[in-house]
């Protein structure tokens, strides 16, 4: 409680005279004040008030009822990655609250703000063994980025007030607000709700040093080999305008993480594709050629990175980030610029010099032709019979034009489709990129469409990943979430089937999947949807699966032990990338 | 990097869970800590927790980048034994009859400084504070005349060189903390190391 009153508010914000309300439409009213639009969730027995107030909130709030809780937080982070907002998630408590905890170290390690709000057992009853009473503030402490149990009704509007500013500023992150049975039926004077600006034990940026950005330009404007690697923090920054004229200005050679794709179009002249374990063979190699290694909002995973002993030790690194536990977490930095890109990007872009890197962008593209002759080629265009993921994903980029929102699982698709997807435009690319969630895909699609329901939403998934979740089909047949479903089956677990083929002898284990009748089951949930598995019928399928003014579901079958290259296999230095 | 003590000092907001959130931070690395003491600080309302690890500085020093990421942290400060002052409390009891009759025992208690909190007729509740080394021998002695029981406190701990909370308080609650001056910011593996 202690806490939560030091928040600081300003008065002006204030909205509406003294009224009894109670919690639970303390809850909502804060909601609307947020701007929040729609409502992923599903009821339960400690989070019923919140619901039967939901009931006269009907007109100002959309509630969608998920099928299973961690559809619900998956549907928040696909809704708050596409549209730049916060997603909301209600679960009740127990068995509901602890559903949500894969959503939330999800959310967690791909920095997504999301506010979840569980329903918890009477004040009175904590401790209790109560039913469906757990520990969630203590189960999610480690996945949240902030949390808080509510045991008084007069404690909502602060409470909400503190989640919504925690999660959407500085490196956003999931919040947990955990609200008792009694909390949210209880009356309370209700003073107005009032955003919360500041918290004096949270500083959401670091201060922009100048001293820093001198130096950096000073390192950037003595390379010779300069070269970019971007994150999602582009995105989440909203610096994409900012980061296009510093590359441009500098004429660097920019390339990708998973989380940054769409923050940069994939046909800028500087884009030279995607780092990592499966990322492209040149922004690899050259990762141990460049000189002035910049990496702005991104965290140096280990996916990334490979061996780290042996990663850009040539190069002088400047790393731009807000969080400033990520400066030196992994790789050691020459200059680190703490701060909001937004911010630092254009103070740098005015200090360094007007650069033509033409040459080195050369070597960079030599190396891409390599790497289009020994696998692109015969991924995007095979010379066999069986279907490859990467054409079902070249067809469909050249049906979208690279204007779909694509949301992916994890596996072999999950990299084909960031490798060959194209990007015209950000927050386009919603996959699970730190935590490797299987089971992302579907819901997240969902969430995707309510965060741009004027986009087209292309949710990609693998036979396996589709297993853990396909009851959210049940969602879309309810409310009519425009998603198109593109399920590339192999019949197998592929990505780990890979694995086992290159380092365990082909021993496949368990990784052999069975599957029903894709089709069949979402006609079950009466959504329409085809399979094929002959290239002559591809074009025309997926043409249909996007035309089509609802939801759909194609099943492409492909090659069965297809494996994703180029990779950097795990403990080799990244310029030890294979090519097969 | 070589192990050595470290302190950490961290002011917080007095709120549930703190314990629990800045334990994580350790716990999920694998890191013991060895000691920790939380208490009210010199400032009102702001929490005080003293931590003691052995660990390299590098890991230290990411630590407490992890720790004030946390909400409800304000500030996390790590020292070198040399750049403290520090105390741990002792609690011995021993048997009555033992003090009384061993001169020995009274002469060992005086030399640690341990002074009584207690007496009754069937035993004797003694207080030292000191150094850990300190502390362990004088358990080890009174261990040879029937210790009964014996509790040592956490650590606590003074920073020779800070001048306090209230200053930087104020900052933070007026939104413009000034930045911090970190003398190994720029670890470049080139010895280029650029300095302010």
């Amino acid at each position: 409680m202690s806490t939560l009153e030091k928040t600081e508010t300003k008065e002006s914000q204030k909205t509406t005279a003294a009224s009894q309300l109670t919690g639970s439409q303390a809850v909502l009213e804060a909601l609307i004040h947020e701007g929040v639009d729609t409502v992923f969730g599903y009821p339960g027995g400690a989070i019923m008030p919140i619901y039967d107030a939901l009931y006269d909130y009907n007109d100002r709030l959309k509630h969608i009822l998920v099928r299973h809780e961690q559809g619900g937080i998956h549907a928040a982070q696909g809704y708050a990655r596409t549209s730049g907002r916060v997603g909301v998630a209600f679960a009740t408590s127990g068995p509901g609250a602890t559903n949500l905890v894969t959503g939330l170290a999800d959310a967690m390690i791909d920095s997504n703000p999301i506010v979840c709000i569980t329903g918890q057992v009477f004040a009175s009853l904590l401790g209790t063994d109560a039913f469906q009473e757990t520990d969630v503030i203590n189960i999610t402490s480690p996945v949240t980025k902030w949390s808080y149990q509510v045991t008084e009704a007069s404690e909502i509007p602060t409470a909400l007030a503190k989640a919504f500013y925690v999660a959407s500023t500085g490196r956003p992150g999931p919040v947990l607000i955990d609200i008792t049975k009694n909390a949210q039926i209880e009356l309370f004077d209700y003073l107005g709700y009032e955003k919360c600006t500041h918290i004096r034990s949270y500083r959401p940026a670091p201060i922009v040093r100048k001293e820093y950005i001198e130096k950096a330009a000073e390192v950037i404007n003595s390379a010779k080999k300069p070269f970019v690697l971007f994150g999602q923090g582009i995105i989440l920054g909203k610096a994409e305008q900012e980061f296009r004229s510093f590359i441009e200005k500098g004429g660097f050679p920019s390339a990708t993480t998973v989380m940054g794709l769409s923050a940069l179009e994939t046909d800028h002249p500087l884009h030279v594709g995607m780092l990592g374990m499966h990322g492209n063979y040149a922004p690899n190699v050259m990762t141990n050629e460049c000189d002035v290694l910049i990496a702005v909002g991104m965290r140096f995973d280990d996916r990334v990175t490979g061996r780290l002993d042996k990663y850009a030790k040539q190069a002088k690194v400047i790393h731009l980030d807000i969080d400033p536990a990520e400066i030196d977490k992994n790789v050691k930095t020459t200059v680190p610029v703490w701060g909001d890109c937004k911010e630092t990007l254009p103070l740098l872009t005015e200090l360094i010099k007007k650069g033509d890197h033409a040459d080195w962008l050369q070597q960079f593209r030599d190396l891409e032709k390599e790497e289009i002759k020994e696998v692109i080629q015969d991924e995007l265009h095979p010379k066999g019979d069986i279907l490859t993921m990467g054409e079902v994903v070249n067809v469909l980029n050249e049906l979208t034009g690279g204007n779909a929102i694509i949301t992916t699982d994890v596996g072999q698709h999950q990299m084909i489709a960031c490798r060959y997807a194209k990007f015209n435009q950000s927050k386009s690319n919603v996959t699970s990129g730190g935590l490797g969630t299987m089971g992302f895909g579907l819901p997240a699609a969902i969430g995707a469409w309510y965060g741009a329901p004027d986009r087209d939403v292309v949710a990609i998934i693998g036979d396996g990943g589709f297993q853990m979740t396909l009851q959210e089909l049940g969602t879309i047949m309810q409310f009519g979430a425009k998603v198109k479903i593109l399920i590339l089956n192999n019949q197998f677990l592929g990505m780990v089937r890979q694995w086992q083929q290159l380092f365990n002898d082909k021993r496949y284990s368990f990784v052999n999947i069975t599957s029903p009748d894709f089709v069949a089951v979402a006609k079950g949930y009466y959504i329409d949807g085809n399979k094929v598995s002959e290239r002559k019928d591809l074009r025309e399928a997926l043409e249909t699966m996007l035309n089509h003014d609802s939801s759909y579901l194609l099943e492409v079958m492909v090659g069965k032990e297809n494996n994703v290259f180029p990779m950097v296999a795990q403990g080799t230095s990244v310029s030890e990338i294979r090519l097969k | 990097m070589e192990k050595q003590e470290f302190t950490i000092t961290i002011y917080t907001e007095n709120s549930i869970g703190m314990i629990g959130r800045i334990s994580n931070i350790f716990s999920r690395r694998k890191i013991n800590i060895e000691s920790l003491n939380t208490s009210p600080s010199e400032v009102e309302g702001i929490h005080r927790f003293t931590i003691l690890i052995s660990e390299g500085e590098e890991v230290v020093r990411k630590l407490c980048r992890q720790i004030e990421k946390q909400v409800e942290v304000l500030k996390a400060y790590f020292n070198t034994n040399e750049e403290l002052i520090w105390q741990e409390q002792a609690l011995y009891k021993v048997p009555a009859d033992v003090v009384n009759e061993k001169v020995y025992v009274e002469r060992l208690l005086r030399q640690y400084g341990a002074n009584v909190v207690v007496i009754r007729p069937d035993y004797i509740v003694f207080e030292t504070a000191g150094h850990r080394e300190e502390i362990d021998r004088l358990t080890q002695e009174l261990t040879k005349y029937g210790l009964i029981e014996f509790v040592r406190g956490a650590r606590i701990a003074i920073i020779k060189d800070s001048a306090g909370f209230h200053a930087k308080l104020k900052q933070f609650e007026r939104e413009e903390p000034a930045p911090d001056i970190v003398e190994n910011e720029f670890l470049d593996q080139q010895d280029q190391v650029f300095t302010m």
